[in-house]
This record gives structure tokens, C-alpha cells and sequence, in this order.
């Protein structure tokens, strides 16, 4: 975990007293509520269906126990008692009122957190890999980085005022577990053939209306340029990103629209910023600040390579579904990394109640030297298990409800909060992604169907990543009601969905009570097909998406049979 | 930070959609440009302003003129502006405010402390 430092502490309690000037000119009605908004944004406030909603920045996905159990006093005295973890790695709650919301920013302080640029038009929270740190194919430990970025895009003066949000993720594995193709801009660490790290460097990925890969602009940035780099390029986009229309205010816009030309002017933005810049230089990364960000990333005090076990051997049952599906392997002999699972029936996928954070939180005091890590498909990852304490720990995992063995199946499922709680959405995903849940809950159905990435946003927005799920569910509106679109063979990236691709459409939309009809009848179609061993989404890549076609339109029993396929 | 309301008749005005570098070969001969902001929301005068102090070395005053909100300061402040504008409805105490919550600094080097954190 990055040690904030007397400086860091005292920005973010800062942070907090510029929050509380603005909410209070607010409140005597000194800042109209128009004006207050971007300001309220970029400390992690929306205004939501029943009251504000907070977005708090768990950077890279970083949390302690310490702060967990701050969040779960939060959701307990503020909130009514539970919290959403999300793709972003992010913490949202939904029922705080907007006064009490300076206080909740200086207990956040209080435990070195804050909700700076969690929304806005300007560099978001930084996202990573869930398995920085412990994953068996890093190449480099993507952290120091990802807390250098964060830094350097906090309040950054120039780049506030974008002409639409901005995400950047950074991966240093070998696999990509963060979908870096599908960001603003997406970074690989690499190590070059004498040994030295650099970025590669993506630009222009997004989702929303127009899903749009990101490109390949430089493949080796030495990690002493990045923030000049990165500076090049947002500099760019502030400048000649569209602002007459916030549908096409996306970098992704401007790289498709400019194409070469886009990539010569970062790079000959880059190339003035060091040749003529007052200040150019002094913005290269010294060895002596990433060993000092560095020192906070070491393995923990405690930790050493143990003897290491064949945990599967003699494990039975539910524990050695749970070892199969929720136990990760770990780059230290005898250690383990273990998702703890936010996807189990009656809650919706990423919650935690105020009692679930705390009891997280106690794990990771005991299993994991204090650490959790909230993973871009919103669970928890305890990241620093003993090999021998997993029987122990599947046991309190089960008695706390996070030792659903689903990660990575079916029931696995990425959804936002969807309307029930999203002012922007059009449709409900919670209602539909309980209905998968209820329809999925055989574990011996979930385990045959295998590996697959099941992805529900509630409307174009796709916080939900339905463009890159194998199958996406896409809340639409249609005359006032909801109705869900079905795509298949989406990809976010990962070795086994493939070079990330957004999914195909199958036909016209389905209303809410069809889909788990629907679900199931691509699953059928999947396992009728399927060769033996294969997995969903390479069976949907070897016979494309019309076999699933007319069986998904047979479940039509609101929207009518007669409806032509799209 | 100097808060102004006149229009002294040297004060050149470019638009946030021009390049910087368009008036390059003028700027010898300037002595007050101001940079506009036709939405508070609209960033890209700072980028503007950033380049004339750091690229051109341009020492004459930049102002913000247009919509200019108080809570803008501390991001005006740091890409370089010694003038604003405000919108008539601001209030300066206010402003003077804005541009004092974080006496510790920044991360990132700016105009007015061109160090970042980590090399100072």
C-alpha cells in the first residue's frame, strides 16, 4: 500500500476544505446548483434518482482494512448501509444528503481517501490490475506507477476542464486484467531487450455509443518520459477535442478523425515540451522518486516463501470449487491470492453491506498483512494468503457470504446500478441480473457452462462493460420502458476473451422478462455446439452469432414472434 | 492576481480555438492578450495560456475575460493568468479565497512554481 506522506495528508484534508467552502456557498445560494455541479463532480458527487450519489477513489484498487472499515462506517452512518464496488475499482454510495457531504469527505481524509475525479470531464481515478504486486506473469509491479499517475493528474490545472472524462488504466502482466485497449489511454509496462521499463502506449479506446478500440501510438515510452507523454497527449486532445457535441467529445473521436495526423502532433507536442518547455524537463521521472513511491509496494512485513502445497490435494466439494475458482496463484512460494465473491444471490453484483465491509476487512487483517484489492469485475481480492491458512479462511469466506466459487462463470456477471438507483439509465440491470443469478444458481450447470463474461449495463453510458462482455446486456428505452439488447463475443482483452472487440447485436430488443429466457437459450445453443472443451466465447467466434439467433427469438413472448431480426 | 474590469486598448484578444503558435511572430510587440472562456467549463484557454508562458516565454499580463467563476482561480493561477475578469455576479473575496486552500503546493509543476513536487 503507498504510505501517504505528511504532504499527501494534508492535500486531501485541503481537498476537503474547498469542498466544504463550494457546498456551503451552495447551500446559502451563493454558487447556483449549475455551477456547483462540475465542482461537485470532480470531489465524486452526483445527484442521482433518490439523492446524491458518491463515487470514492480506491486508486489502482488499493484499500487497507483500515479504510474498509472507515467505508463501512460511512455506509452505516451516512448511507443506509451498504456500499457498490465498481468496474472502475471505485466505491459509490447512493443515499448520503448533499449537507452532511463535506463531513463525509474529512472522514474519507481522515483514512488518506477522497473522491477527487471520480467524475468530470477531467483524468479520472487511475485503474490497474488487481493482482499488481502478487501475479506470477508481472513483468513490472504496476503500482509505483499507477500512485506516480494519480499524483500527477490530482488538480492537475490544465486539464480540469476536458472536453469529456478521461481514463487511463496501466497493466504490467503479462495478461491484460485491467482492459487497457478499452481506456482513453491504456498503458503496458514492458521491459525492452536491455532490461529497461517503458510503456507502451494506447490511445482512443472507449465504450458509450461508439465502442472504439484503442491504438497502438508509441510501443516503448521510457518510464522516465511518462507524465511528459501523457501530458503531450491530453494537451492535444484539450485542445482540438470536440465541444459542440458530448457525444463525440471522447478522445476516441478525435484519434479516429485524425487518425496519423493525431499521432505527429503528440509526438510533436512531446518533443517541444522537452526541447523548449520552461519546466519540461524537471517533469522527468528522477530514479530517486520512483524508488521513494516504490519503498511503499514492498511485500509486506511477515510475508516470505513458505513450502509450497498441492492445495487441490484431498479437497473436496464446495472447498475444492472454491480453490478451483476463487484461489489465484501467486508469485511467492506457499502464497495465494483469493477473491473474495460481491456475486451471490439477494445482493446485486459488487454491493457490500456495511457489516459484509467490516467482516472483509477482519479477513484481511488476519489472512492478508491488512490488504484488499476491489477487482475491475467488482469484487474483493485478498492478496497476501498463506497457502495453510486457505481452509480456514474458506470457512469464515462462507460464514460472511464471499465464498460464492463463481469467479470468472456465469454468475460472475459486471453490472452497474442500472435505474434503480442511476439517474442516467434508462433501464433496471439489478432486477435482470437477479434473475440471471436465480436462473444460474445450480453450481453443477454454472461449472459446464465454464468460463464466461457476462456484462449488464443500464444504458449507453456502459458502466456496465456491456460492450465487452462475451454476452452484454444493454438497457434501452424504448416509448418509456425497458427493453434489453443482447450482444455476443464482445472481448475486454484477457487471454481468454481475446484482442478486445465490442460484442454483435442479436436481434431487436427483448423486454425484462424475456432475458432470462433468452440468457438461457444462448447458453443451450452454446452447449449444443460447443466442441468438446471449448469455451463460450471461442464457440461464438468459430460459428458466429446467427445459430443463437433464432433460438433467442423463440423466447419472444412479450415482444411478439413476428418482430424481424435486426 | 489582479482583478480588473477596463479594456485597456492594447489588450489583444485570441480566440480559445486559435493556435498559439498563430501569433507567435506577434508577441514581441504585446503587452496584455486576453484568453477567453465563452463557457466556464470550456478548458482550453488554459492549455493557451500554459504555452505562452512556458513555450513563448511571454511576460506581458494574460487575463481571462468571459465567463470567469471563482472557483476557476487556482486553475487560472497555475497555467499562468495575472488577470481576471470576473463574471459581474462573482464576488472577489470569494476569489481571493479560492486561491488560498492549498498553501502546501501541488503535485505538478506549473507556471508560477514550474517544479513538480517530487523535484523540489
Amino acid at each position: 500500500m503507498y504510505a501517504y506522506t505528511d504532504f499527501d495528508r494534508q492535500f486531501v484534508h485541503a481537498r476537503a476544505a474547498q469542498f466544504r467552502d463550494q457546498l456551503e456557498r451552495n447551500l446559502a445560494g451563493k454558487l447556483s446548483d449549475d455551477e456547483f455541479r462540475p465542482l461537485r463532480l470532480q470531489n465524486g458527487w452526483y445527484v442521482q434518482r433518490h439523492a446524491p450519489m458518491l463515487r470514492v477513489a480506491v486508486p489502482y484498487g488499493a484499500l487497507s482494512s483500515r479504510q474498509l472499515r472507515q467505508l463501512a462506517r460511512i455506509a452505516r452512518e451516512f448511507d443506509r448501509g451498504f456500499g457498490h464496488f465498481t468496474t472502475r475499482q471505485n466505491l459509490q454510495y447512493n443515499w448520503i444528503p448533499l449537507p452532511r457531504s463535506a463531513d463525509v469527505m474529512d472522514l474519507l481524509a481522515d483514512v488518506d481517501m477522497h473522491g477527487i475525479q471520480t467524475s468530470g470531464n477531467c483524468i479520472r481515478n487511475i485503474t490497474s490490475d488487481a493482482l499488481a504486486g502478487v501475479a506470477v506473469d508481472e513483468i513490472v509491479d504496476p503500482r509505483p506507477y499507477a500512485e506516480i499517475l494519480r499524483q500527477w493528474s490530482t488538480l492537475h490545472p490544465e486539464f480540469a476542464f476536458l472536453p469529456r472524462k478521461f481514463k487511463i488504466a496501466i497493466s504490467g502482466a503479462e495478461e491484460d486484467r485491467a482492459a487497457i485497449a478499452w481506456h482513453d489511454i491504456g498503458l503496458q509496462l514492458r521491459k525492452n531487450a536491455a532490461g529497461e521499463v517503458g510503456f507502451e502506449v494506447l490511445v482512443g479506446g472507449g465504450m458509450g455509443r461508439t465502442p472504439v478500440i484503442a491504438q497502438k501510438i508509441n510501443a516503448f515510452v521510457p518510464w522516465q518520459q511518462i507524465l511528459v507523454y501523457l501530458e503531450a497527449i491530453v494537451r492535444v486532445y484539450n485542445r482540438y477535442g470536440r465541444r459542440d457535441n458530448m457525444y463525440k467529445a471522447r478522445i476516441k473521436i478525435l484519434v479516429k478523425a485524425e487518425g496519423q495526423r493525431f499521432f505527429d502532433q503528440v509526438n510533436e507536442e512531446f518533443a517541444q515540451i522537452l526541447g523548449s518547455d520552461d519546466g519540461g524537463h524537471e517533469q522527468l521521472l528522477p530514479q530517486a522518486e520512483l524508488d521513494r513511491v516504490a519503498a511503499s509496494f514492498t511485500t509486506p512485513e511477515g510475508v516470505q516463501a513458505q513450502a509450497s502445497q498441492d492445495i487441490l490435494a484431498g479437497a473436496t466439494g464446495a472447498y475444492k470449487r472454491w480453490l478451483e475458482r476463487n484461489v489465484h496463484a501467486h508469485r511467492i512460494p506457499g502464497y495465494r491470492a483469493v477473491t473474495l465473491s460481491l456475486k451471490r444471490a439477494g445482493l446485486p453484483p459488487g454491493d457490500a453491506t456495511d457489516a459484509q465491509m467490516d467482516s472483509a476487512a477482519d479477513l484481511a487483517d488476519r489472512y492478508s498483512s491488512g490488504e484488499l484489492r476491489v477487482s475491475h469485475e467488482q469484487n474483493l481480492v485478498l492478496p497476501w494468503v498463506r497457502e495453510s491458512d486457505l481452509p480456514a479462511l474458506f470457512a469464515a469466506a462462507k460464514d460472511n457470504g464471499f465464498a460464492t466459487p463463481n469467479i470468472g462463470l456465469l454468475t460472475d456477471m459486471i453490472a452497474c446500478p442500472g435505474g434503480d438507483l442511476c439517474a442516467l439509465a434508462n433501464a433496471r440491470s439489478i432486477p435482470i441480473a437477479a434473475a440471471i443469478t436465480e436462473r444460474f444458481e445450480d453450481l453443477d450447470e454454472l461449472y459446464d457452462i465454464g468460463d464466461i463474461d457476462l456484462h449488464i449495463s443500464g444504458c449507453i453510458n456502459s458502466c456496465g462493460h456491456h460492450h465487452s462482455g462475451h454476452i452484454g446486456i444493454l438497457g434501452v428505452d424504448k416509448d418509456g420502458s425497458e427493453w434489453y439488447q443482447i450482444t455476443l463475443g464482445g472481448a475486454d482483452g484477457s487471454t481468454l476473451s481475446g484482442a478486445a472487440t465490442p460484442g454483435k447485436v442479436i436481434g431487436p430488443s427483448f423486454a425484462a422478462d424475456e432475458v432470462p429466457d433468452v440468457i438461457e437459450s444462448i447458453v443451450h445453443t452454446y452447449r449444443a455446439e460447443r466442441d468438446r472443451g471449448e469455451r463460450f466465447i471461442d464457440t461464438v467466434r468459430r460459428i458466429g452469432i446467427d445459430p443463437f439467433k433464432a433460438p433467442a427469438n423463440a423466447q419472444r413472448t412479450l415482444t411478439g414472434q413476428a418482430k424481424e431480426v435486426a | 492576481m489582479k482583478f480588473v474590469n477596463d479594456t485597456p486598448p492594447e489588450l489583444f484578444t485570441l480566440a480559445n480555438d486559435a493556435d498559439v503558435e498563430s501569433i507567435a511572430a506577434q508577441l514581441p510587440q504585446l503587452r496584455a492578450i486576453a484568453l477567453q472562456f465563452p463557457k466556464w467549463v470550456d478548458g482550453r484557454a488554459y492549455s493557451q495560456a500554459r504555452l505562452l508562458r512556458s513555450r513563448y516565454r511571454f511576460r506581458g499580463e494574460i487575463r481571462a475575460v468571459g465567463e470567469v467563476l471563482v472557483d476557476m482561480l487556482p486553475m487560472l493561477q497555475r497555467t499562468g493568468f495575472d488577470a481576471v475578469q470576473l463574471r459581474s455576479d462573482q464576488d472577489e473575496a470569494a476569489a481571493r479565497r479560492a486561491l488560498a486552500f492549498f498553501p502546501a503546493g501541488h503535485y505538478q509543476g506549473d507556471v508560477t512554481r514550474p517544479l513538480p513536487k517530487f523535484a523540489r
